[in-house]
């Protein structure tokens, strides 16, 4: 937060409580107050009451700085965990907005498309009715795939996602994912290269979710690539991880949205300027498994001038 | 001479619906998938109504707007913006951006899409 909105969050409790949409007795700077107010009262009735029965100055002083650091201590805590709980429902109402959003977009043009094949208005203008249920299908696969996003997501923070681990090649997923979205690449003009270093170690990791992984970052290389260009992918040994890179020329990530890449419904303003559809889970998903299956996930970028998504797994020991 | 409607829309399938409904209502439609590309048909082709998307790629429909707005020769081209967005901020600054109509595509059907055509064209 910046420290203008920092400064005015403590000294206006009424900023927050906006901020939040609640009232300002559930709001955290607000009740910050009240507790401070009360807290001097407390710690004057102690300073009043020690002064009466004990002689020694210095441990009067002692006794009140002691009170005083408690209370102020407790109330920080106390409003803190009402912060919390006040930024979890805003960013619940937040989520429920996006979500409510991405939901609207096909269902919009699956009800278009509908009234429109209804109407008789494709046999008043003679066009083939198919591209309209191709409508129907693309748009229903839309809200089929936000949702599986939404409960992989919600299945990754519930600690619930069963893991199939195996011995897995992840040069040989990266090869198949590569001929699998060779359509899509040619239709946007753009190169897939891959460089493996020989005798790679495997790693151990769920087959289908490391596919997930690999063939989001794909997916986004060639997706966000200006105009065509090169998409180069590397793997290599690093110590004793496996390190995966994957480099595109595309637009960028400016620097100050890169600290939000991976989180829940983040698009970047060049991913948008490029493309508006797009859920913003596909990273976050892919930084929850990579760190699932015991690896790290990293990027380099600079507006307009590409970026370079890295990430490690653990390899294995080839059996000798 | 019929009227002439640009519709800036990213969607495709909104794109296709919305013009065939138009052209079959007896408009002439032109139509732009991104708002850099509508916003410079708009400029060119002084349309009698323009349908604005707001969230659109390489500009948005605000943008869009406020360069319609603040230019002598787009200033006066009617704007309906049609959206998803539905958020009071949304409207009171589409609304004060300059668009005379800001309607949430998922309540309407097209019938009733092209009401609000007909009454933005005076018809």
């Amino acid at each position: 937060m910046p420290v203008k909105e920092t400064i005015a969050s403590y000294v206006n409790p009424l900023y927050s409580c906006r901020k939040y949409g609640i009232s300002i007795w559930q709001c955290p700077q607000f009740l910050f107050m009240v507790m401070g107010f009360f807290s001097i009262a407390a710690i004057i009735a102690v300073w009043l009451i020690a002064t009466s029965r004990i002689s020694d100055p210095f441990l009067v002083v002692l006794i009140v700085l002691a009170a005083g650091t408690f209370l102020i201590v407790m109330s920080f805590v106390i409003t803190n965990s009402f912060e919390r709980v006040a930024e979890a429902s805003r960013m619940k109402t937040e989520f429920i907005g996006i979500v409510s959003h991405q939901l609207r977009t096909p269902l919009t043009n699956l009800k278009f498309s509908l009234e429109f094949l209804l109407s008789g208005r494709p046999e008043q203008l003679k066009v083939d009715q198919n591209e309209y249920f191709i409508i129907l299908q693309e748009n229903t696969k839309r809200m089929g795939d936000l949702i599986d996003s939404l409960l992989t997501i919600s299945k990754l923070e519930s600690g619930n996602i069963p893991l199939q681990k195996k011995e897995v090649s992840l040069e040989q997923i990266t090869k198949d994912l590569i001929i699998k979205n060779k359509p899509f690449a040619e239709a946007s003009k753009v190169r897939i290269s891959l460089n493996c270093q020989p005798n790679l170690e495997n790693v151990f990791a769920d087959s289908f979710w490391l596919e997930q992984v690999v063939g989001n970052l794909l997916d986004n290389a060639v997706r966000y690539s200006q105009g065509g260009g090169l998409v180069d992918i590397s793997i290599g040994r690093k110590g004793r991880q496996i390190l995966f890179a994957i480099k595109d020329d595309g637009v960028g990530i400016p620097k100050a949205e890169q600290k939000f890449i991976f989180e829940k419904f983040f698009r970047s303003a060049n991913a948008l300027k490029k493309q508006t559809d797009g859920s913003g889970l596909g990273l976050h998903i892919v930084k929850k498994f990579v760190e699932l299956l015991g690896g790290k996930i990293w990027f380099k970028s600079a507006e307009n001038k590409g970026a370079v998504f890295y990430f490690t797994l653990p390899a294995l020991k080839k059996r000798s | 001479m019929a009227k002439k409607i640009l519709i800036v829309e990213d969607e495709s399938s909104l794109q296709k619906t919305m013009s065939s409904t138009l052209k079959l209502a007896g408009y002439d439609v032109l139509q732009a998938l991104d708002g850099e590309v509508g916003l410079r048909l708009a400029q060119t082709e002084k349309p009698d109504l323009i349908l604005l998307d707001l969230i659109m790629p390489r500009k948005t429909g605000f943008e869009v707007l406020a360069e319609l707005k603040g230019s002598p020769s787009t200033k006066d081209l009617p704007v309906i913006v049609l959206t998803n967005l539905e958020s009071m901020q949304d409207v009171e600054k589409a609304l004060s951006a300059g668009s005379d109509t800001y309607l949430v595509k998922a309540n309407y059907t097209l019938d009733e899409i092209l009401v609000k055509v007909r009454k933005a064209l005076k018809e």
